[in-house]
C-alpha cells in the first residue's frame, strides 16, 4: 500500500538519485529519487536505514529499569521518552496521578526538554537555511555561519538550549540521560540553588522566545509564496489536548483533526489509542507508516509536532504564546495552515509556551518539597503519551506478575510523521526539479522540507552541515552521468 | 607479635596473622579487591588483589604479612594487570551499566574508573543468562555475576540457607538457585538475609526500588572507591 510516486512503474529504466545521508537532522536516513529522461521525478522515498530493536530486548527486564533504558534511543528527546515510559509504568503501580509535587517536577522537566530542542533545531539545524537561502554557500549554510552573519541570534539560540538543559539538570540529574522520574512520582525535589539560578534568567529566555516567534514572521512575511508554497499538502493532524481544550503537552486526551480542520474525535483516552491507531510496515524502510484504523493507510494518515499541536488545540494557557497562536491561525485565512516551512512558526510559538510556563513552575513552592512518589493496586499493563518535541510519543508496556516487561510498543513522533515526510518530498520535487540540471542546492530543497518536521531518525546525530554529501546521477542504463560530492 | 614490612616503598604494621591486604587496610593504605569482604574468610578468586613480592605475584588477600617483605601494589604494572582482569570480567557478562540499577553503587564499575578502563578490550561472549524474577521481593540478574562467591557464602555461613551455589567449570562458571525447579521462589531465600544485601554488584537487586536513590547521589558517584573505602575507616562501605 502506498500514494502516487512511492513506487514508480518501470523502475529499472529510470535514473536514480540518492541522498545519503540526509544532513542537519538528528539520525541516519536517506533519499532517494527516480528520474526519467525528462528528468521528472517518478519516485520519491525517505528510507529510515538504521534498526534499534528497542522494543524487542526491552522485554525481560524489570519494569523499573524501563524509563532509564529507553531514554538511550535518543541524546536530544531523552527526556520524553523518560516520561513517557514512567507515565505508562504510573499504570502499572498503580499511581496514574502522582504526588502534586513529583507531577510539576515532571512538567517542568518536560518543559525544559520542549525548550531546549526546539532552540536546537530551530537554530541550529534550520535557520542557516532560511536565513542564507536554501542554494546559498554550502560551507556558510551551518550554525558557524549564523553565528558569523548575526551573532545575536546565534548566540540567543545557543543560551535558548542551555536554558532547557539546565532546567532539565536540575530535575533529572543531568542534562542527557538523566533519571529524575521513577515509576509513580520522582526521585528528587528541585534544589534552591537551583530555582534561584533557574528563575534568574527564566523573564530573558520568554523575551528572547518571543523575539524568535517574530523572527519566524518576518521571513514568512518576507517571501510569503516560498513560506505559504514550500512543501505544502492536505493532512490531518493528531494531538494530545487538555480536557477544555487547551494545549497541553504532558498529558490529555488525543484529539484528531481532517485536512479540513474539523475534529473527526476528541479526548479519547490514551490508553485507548490502539483502537486508533495501526501501523504499517512497508518493504524499502525501517519506519513504520502509522495510520487512523477508521480510515485505513490510504486515507488515515496524518501529521503530528508543533503544525498539528498549535492548530488541534482551542487555545495555549499562557499569554503570549496564545496571542501567537492566534495570529499563526488567522494566518490561514480561515483554513488550516498546512505549509511545511509553518512547522518551524508553530515551532517557536511552543517554545515561547514553553519558556512562559517555566517561568510559572519556578515560582512554585511545591516543587521544593512535599511527597514523591504514589503506589497503589498493581496492574499488568499501562500506556504512556507525551506530545515529545517532536509530537506525539506513545510508549505501551505489558508487565508480567513477576515484574518483567513482557509487551513493549513504541510509537515515536517521527514515525508519525512518515508519510508526510514522504509527502512533502514528493510535492518539492515535483516543484522544484523537473527538468532542471542538479545541483547541491537545489537536493537542498528536499532536505530543508524533511528538515522542517524536525525529524529523529534514530538517536542523536548531530550533523551540523559537515555530513559527507555524495549525489550521484545514473543513466537509465546504470552509468554514472554526474557526481556531487560533499566531504 | 607485631612486624612491619614495607608497601611500595612505605612501612606498614603488622599483627601476626593479618594478611597483606588486612594490613595495609588497618594502615590506611588501599589496595583494590572484588570478592573479598572483611566479615569473611579470604576467597581469592578476583585476583584484583593481586601485589607482586620478590618477584612473584600474589593475593594479597590471603597472603600472610611476613616481616621485612618488600610489596608492590600501586605500580603501573599491577594497575594494568587489574585494569585487564576488570576488561575479562566486563567482557565475560553482560554488563550494560547506563540502565543498571546498581550503577554508581557496584563495584565493578567503580574499579573500573579506578582503573581509567576506557575500552572493554577484548570481545564479548555475550552469554545467554536469563533473569531469575520468581521470588516476590528479589530479582536474580545473572547477567553480572563476577563469581565472587559471596551471596554463597553469606548464605551458607551466616543465614544458614545454603540458597546459591556456583555450578560448572572455567568458562561455564555460573551462579546457581540451590532448589530443584532453580527458582529462587522456591527456596527460603528472604530480603533481608545477609545474601540478599552483600551482592557487590548487580545480580540480587531488591525488587521495585529501582532508582529511587538518583543517579549522582550515591556512594562511587562522588568519590573513587579507593576513597569511600579509607573514609569509612577501613571498613568496607556498606552500600
Amino acid at each position: 500500500m502506498g500514494t502516487a510516486r512511492e513506487t514508480a512503474d518501470g523502475r529499472e529504466h529510470l535514473s536514480r538519485v540518492v541522498i545519503d545521508p540526509v544532513s542537519r537532522v538528528e539520525g541516519h536516513g536517506k533519499v532517494s529519487l527516480l528520474l526519467d529522461g525528462q528528468g521528472r521525478v517518478r519516485e520519491a522515498r525517505l528510507h529510515i536505514v538504521e534498526f534499534r530493536g528497542f522494543e524487542v530486548f526491552i522485554q525481560g527486564r524489570p519494569y523499573w529499569e524501563v524509563p532509564v533504558m529507553v531514554q538511550r534511543l535518543c541524546g536530544i528527546c531523552p527526556v520524553s521518552h523518560h516520561l513517557a515510559a514512567v507515565k505508562a509504568l504510573d499504570h502499572v503501580v498503580g499511581a496514574a496521578h502522582v504526588p502534586p509535587t513529583a507531577h510539576k517536577l515532571r512538567r517542568l522537566m518536560h518543559y525544559g526538554q520542549i525548550l531546549q530542542s526546539h532552540a536546537l533545531h530551530f537554530f541550529h539545524l534550520s535557520s542557516p537555511d532560511l536565513l542564507f537561502g536554501f542554494e546559498s554557500e554550502p560551507g556558510r549554510r551551518n550554525i558557524v555561519g549564523v553565528a558569523a552573519a548575526h551573532p545575536d541570534i546565534a548566540r540567543q539560540g545557543v543560551l535558548l538550549r542551555k536554558f532547557g538543559q539546565e532546567v532539565i539538570r536540575a530535575t533529572a540529574g543531568k542534562r542527557i540521560h538523566g533519571t529524575g522520574a521513577v515509576p509513580g512520582g520522582m526521585n528528587r525535589h528541585l534544589a534552591g540553588e537551583d530555582r534561584a539560578a533557574l528563575a534568574a534568567e527564566a523573564e530573558r529566555m520568554v523575551q528572547w522566545s518571543h523575539e524568535a516567534v517574530g523572527l519566524v514572521k518576518r521571513l514568512h512575511r518576507a517571501d510569503p509564496a516560498l513560506y505559504d508554497g514550500f512543501g505544502a499538502f492536505e493532512s490531518g493532524f493528531l494531538s494530545l489536548v487538555r480536557g477544555d481544550g487547551a494545549m497541553d503537552l504532558y498529558e490529555g486526551g488525543l484529539r484528531f483533526r481532517d485536512a479540513d480542520g474539523a475534529i473527526v474525535f476528541d479526548h479519547v483516552r490514551d490508553q485507548d489509542y490502539r483502537h486508533l491507531i495501526s501501523e504499517e510496515v512497508r518493504p524499502w524502510s525501517y519506519m513504520k507508516f502509522p495510520y487512523l484504523r477508521r480510515l485505513g493507510p490510504q486515507a488515515g494518515w496524518y501529521r503530528v509536532g508543533p503544525l498539528a499541536r498549535v492548530q488541534n488545540c482551542d487555545f495555549i494557557p499562557t499569554p503570549l504564546a496564545e496571542a501567537e497562536r492566534r495570529e499563526f491561525i488567522d494566518h490561514g485565512r480561515g483554513a488550516p495552515v498546512r505549509a511545511t516551512l509553518a512547522y518551524h512558526w508553530a515551532r517557536m510559538i511552543e517554545m515561547l509556551h514553553a519558556a512562559e510556563l517555566i517561568r510559572g513552575l519556578l515560582a512554585d513552592p511545591e516543587l521544593l518539597a512535599g511527597p514523591l512518589v504514589a503506589e497503589g493496586p498493581r496492574a499488568n499493563e499501562g500506556v504512556g503519551v507525551i506530545e515529545a518535541p517532536r509530537g506525539t510519543l506513545i510508549h505501551h508496556y505489558q508487565v508480567d506478575d513477576d515484574d518483567l516487561v513482557s509487551l513493549c510498543n513504541l510509537i515515536v513522533s517521527t514515525t508519525h510523521n512518515n508519510q508526510a515526510m514522504n509527502t512533502a518530498i514528493r510535492a518539492v520535487a515535483d516543484r522544484y526539479f523537473d527538468g532542471r540540471a542538479l545541483t547541491e542546492g537545489l537536493l537542498n530543497h528536499i532536505e530543508v522540507a524533511i528538515r522542517a518536521f524536525d525529524p529523529c531518525l534514530s538517536c542523536a546525530t548531530h550533523a551540523l552541515g559537515q555530513m559527507p554529501l555524495a549525489l550521484e546521477l545514473h543513466a537509465a542504463d546504470g552509468s554514472l552521468v554526474d557526481r556531487l560530492a560533499r566531504d | 607479635m607485631s612486624g612491619q614490612f614495607q608497601l611500595d616503598g612505605q612501612a606498614v604494621p603488622f599483627e601476626d596473622g593479618q594478611t597483606i591486604l588486612q594490613a595495609a587496610r588497618a594502615a590506611g593504605r588501599y589496595i583494590p579487591h572484588l570478592c573479598w569482604h572483611p566479615d569473611f574468610p579470604p576467597h581469592g578468586s578476583c585476583k584484583l588483589c593481586v601485589v607482586k613480592v620478590g618477584g612473584r605475584h600474589l593475593s594479597s588477600c590471603a597472603a600472610p604479612a611476613v616481616e621485612g617483605i618488600e610489596v608492590e601494589s600501586d605500580t603501573a604494572e599491577l594497575r594494568a594487570e587489574r585494569r585487564a582482569l576488570l576488561q575479562m570480567l566486563f567482557v565475560e557478562g553482560n554488563h550494560f551499566c547506563p540502565s543498571c540499577e546498581k550503577s554508581g553503587h557496584c563495584q565493578l564499575q567503580a574499579q573500573a574508573y579506578e582503573h581509567e578502563m576506557m575500552s572493554a578490550r577484548f570481545a564479548y561472549f555475550y552469554p545467554p543468562r536469563p533473569v531469575d524474577a520468581s521470588h516476590p521481593d528479589i530479582v536474580l540478574d545473572f547477567n553480572r555475576c563476577i563469581f565472587c562467591e559471596l551471596c554463597v557464602r553469606a548464605s551458607r555461613e551466616v543465614d544458614g540457607k545454603n540458597v546459591f551455589a556456583l555450578s560448572g567449570r572455567g568458562i561455564h562458571k555460573h551462579l546457581v538457585v540451590n532448589a530443584e525447579s532453580g527458582r529462587l521462589a522456591d527456596t527460603d531465600f528472604a530480603a533481608d538475609d545477609l545474601a540478599a544485601n552483600i551482592c557487590p554488584v548487580g545480580v540480587i537487586l531488591h525488587k521495585r526500588q529501582g532508582f529511587r536513590v538518583p543517579i549522582g547521589e550515591r556512594p562511587y558517584d562522588a568519590r573513587p572507591i579507593s576513597r569511600v573505602e579509607l573514609a569509612a575507616g577501613g571498613r568496607e562501605a556498606d552500600e
